[in-house]
């Protein structure tokens, strides 16, 4: 939801990362205010993915220019386990298996983790296992999950369910998901879809990650924006997605300010 | 480095010299019964065999890393100390080992320095099963049971050309001894506590278990440390099951960090019969543990899985052998180390499929973690297959705990360290999750978490 004078919550000015010495984030900017949720949409390669696991702290990425302000703070100054703490969640494209970890045990350890940082009480074991089992029920995951390990053995789409489920348990200030849709059939990307939407409120904003217009029917932008070569280079409105899909990324023209705020871009478009 | 064991060339602090001096003075039956400890009764069928194993002690040498099958493993450590027998009995109570006891074991047996302590021990002698010390076997029956004992004693763990093997044959006194009469079942799992309570001492533990037919056990092999210097353990367990027997086995070597520990252990399954066992290697200095599992018989089954956790500069060295002699046995072995500090593990898994053993289905995993950059793995898998229908994998993997999966953890608020640790802790607990006594189960896994550095997190909670 467009929120009149919302807060800035993310603030990406001029971002320039590269990964084993190529440049693959060549300058992006772009703003996100409380409430709003954004797609990110682009050809492979054109830098997405980096950009959201350059939010995430991922380790690999150099940061060679530009800032980053979450909530008015360095997020580059915070590792990533405190940019989590602080309210940063990243939806994994690729959710990671940790055999002999039991996905319960693992999520009370977040989430009383996170409790804790945050200065609230920890839940003991069962009132965790109440709290993620209402949890649960919102993205129809079977109570058995909790006793499997950590996506192992997980199908693409249970592995997605997951990651929403672990969203809904830390409750982010800003989630970014990557590729969510990808690989999921048309029920499982309902039932993530209604997680999300269930999930976004005034008090928090979503970046969505994706190649393909799809997941924008269940879960609608208040923003799109199209990333090349590591820049966003167009922004708009929840339309700019719709054609996208039917005309692919090529017809674009590169807005001709590419520095502009992506909120003054929509209400051009819109 | 190579020593010559015999009783003229033997440096005068030397490591077998001084075994040597302290024992087998003169290899016959009566000086021999005689520089034993006072009490030790052992049966006549001993001494027979403990005069050959004497003489085989005499004309072996200390491995060193020039023999193949010492590679790696480089024991001169141990040549260079020297270590006395302890001939005394404990005084220990009850309280001093209670956090090594197990709830869930029926019969124990406690051997303190190698010496059988039966105020400690729960021996059992009900209707079809003898638990008990060696040297008292079973005073009703005593006739019997010495023809049982020496059909098996000494017969299944090869020491003619094994100098750990024969030093323990010609030194031992009290031993394990576990005898299962035909469809019996145990339900309680068997506790065998060795104990390690002296500095420069050595022990010679020794385990029988023979499982008649249709027979059923859980054993429990438990080498535990009071103290922190160095010491040594040569310990000798032969395992002998017979047609359809069952016999889970549970290996836990905790030692103490100074301690020296070298262990073989031999099993022949019949017909039909299973044997399953998990290894856990944690403690020691340095640590040999050879296993040879022989499928004597068609369709024998055994599972042999095991898990090393070692940092600083410890050893431990597994050497297995899985030898299918008869058609249609089945084998499977997952093997784990987790290697920290500048810690060194060792492992080579042979793997055997004798002409005509056909229908022969085995397999074989390696995998191992190292934490950091001085720690070092050699691993050696082998199959050796002799036969032309049949279906044997095996693989070996070395890795580091993976960036992607740290940095998972990490955007979900955990940090570096306590990422790092439950990766490491979920690694090894895969195997401890295969021992079927839980609250041995549960200890090691706290163990692990103490040794990961994940008890302050939170973690602990996880079991």
């Amino acid at each position: 939801m467009i929120i009149q004078d919302s807060k800035v919550l993310l603030e990406v000015r001029g971002l320039r990362a590269s990964v084993n010495g190529t440049e693959v984030l060549k300058g992006v900017d772009f703003t996100v205010r409380y409430g709003e949720v954004h797609a990110i949409m682009g050809p492979n390669g054109s830098g997405k993915s980096t950009f959201s696991k350059v939010l995430a702290g991922h380790k690999a990425y150099e940061i060679t220019g530009g800032s980053v302000l979450f909530d008015g703070k360095d997020l580059f100054a915070l590792e990533p386990e405190e940019r989590a703490r602080a309210g940063v969640f990243l939806a994994f494209q690729y959710p990671i298996e940790i055999p002999g970890v039991g996905n319960g045990q693992f999520l009370r350890l977040a989430y009383n983790t996170l409790q804790t940082r945050r200065g609230h009480e920890e839940l003991d074991p069962l009132e965790f296992d109440d709290f993620v089992r209402e949890k649960m029920k919102l993205l129809e995951m079977n109570p058995d999950f909790l006793d499997r390990s950590v996506n192992e053995g997980f199908s693409g789409g249970e592995k997605k369910r997951n990651e929403i489920l672990q969203m809904a348990i830390l409750e982010p200030r800003l989630a970014i998901l990557d590729e969510t849709d990808s690989g999921l059939d048309i029920d499982a990307l309902r039932i993530v879809a209604q997680g999300v939407n269930h999930l976004t409120n005034k008090n928090n904003a979503t970046i969505m990650v994706t190649h393909y217009q799809r997941l924008l029917n269940y879960i609608v932008p208040d923003f799109v924006h199209v990333m090349e070569a590591g820049r966003i280079i167009k922004s708009g409105g929840k339309e700019l997605a719709q054609e996208l899909e039917s005309r692919g990324y090529d017809w674009i023209q590169p807005d001709l300010d590419v520095n502009s705020q992506p909120k003054a871009t929509a209400r051009i478009v819109a | 480095m190579s020593v010559a064991v015999t009783h003229q060339t033997q440096p005068a602090n030397g490591y077998l010299a001084t075994l040597l001096a302290g024992h087998l003075s003169a290899p016959s039956p009566t000086s021999h019964k005689g520089t034993m400890r006072g009490q030790c009764i052992a049966p006549p069928v001993l001494t027979a065999l403990q005069v050959a194993a004497a003489e085989r002690v005499s004309a072996l040498n200390v491995p060193s890393t020039r023999d193949e099958e010492w590679r790696f493993t480089d024991i001169s450590l141990l040549t260079k100390l020297s270590f006395q027998p302890v001939v005394a009995e404990s005084t220990l109570q009850l309280a001093d080992i209670a956090r090594f006891t197990i709830a869930e074991a029926g019969a124990r047996l406690v051997f303190v320095d190698g010496v059988y302590a039966p105020h400690l021990s729960h021996t059992e002698q009900a209707e079809g099963v003898t638990v008990a010390n060696l040297a008292h076997p079973l005073e009703k029956s005593a006739a019997h049971t010495d023809v049982r004992i020496a059909t098996y004693l000494g017969q299944l763990a090869e020491y003619k050309n094994n100098v750990f093997a024969a030093l323990n044959t010609a030194c031992m006194s009290d031993a394990a001894l576990i005898l299962l009469a035909r469809d019996t079942a145990v339900r309680q799992p068997i506790h065998l506590l060795f104990i390690a309570s002296k500095q420069g001492g050595v022990s010679y533990p020794r385990c029988l278990i023979r499982a008649e037919a249709g027979s059923k056990a859980t054993v429990v092999e438990d080498y535990v440390s009071l103290q922190d210097e160095a010491y040594f353990t040569n310990t000798v367990s032969e395992f002998s099951l017979a047609d359809n027997a069952h016999v889970h086995h549970v290996r836990v070597q905790r030692e103490g960090m100074n301690a020296f520990h070298i262990a073989n252990c031999a099993v022949t399954l019949a017909r039909g019969s299973h044997y399953q066992s998990v290894s856990v290697a944690m403690g020691a200095r340095i640590s040999r543990y050879n296993l040879n599992v022989l499928q004597a018989a068609e369709g024998g089954e055994c599972t042999v899985d095991g898990l090393a956790l070692i940092s600083e500069r410890q050893l431990a060295d597994t050497h297995t052998c899985i030898d299918h002699a008869k058609p249609h046995g089945i084998s499977r072995q997952l093997h784990k180390c987790i290697i920290g500090g500048s810690a060194h593990a060792v492992f080579n898994g042979k793997v055997m499929v004798r002409p005509g053993a056909q229908r022969v289905d085995s397999q074989q995993t390696n995998r191992n973690l190292l934490l950091t950059n001085r720690a070092q793995v050699d691993t050696k898998p082998q199959l050796e297959i002799f036969a032309d229908d049949v279906k044997c994998t095996h693989g070996a993997t070395v890795s580091q705990l993976d960036g992607e999966e740290i940095f998972y953890l990490q955007s979900r608020g955990l940090t570096d360290v306590v990422a790092r640790n439950l990766l490491t802790y979920a690694f090894g607990a895969e195997i401890l999750e295969r021992i079927p006594v839980a609250s041995l189960k549960h200890q090691l896994e706290q163990t692990v978490l103490e040794q990961a550095g994940l008890k302050q997190s939170g973690l602990e909670q996880m079991k």
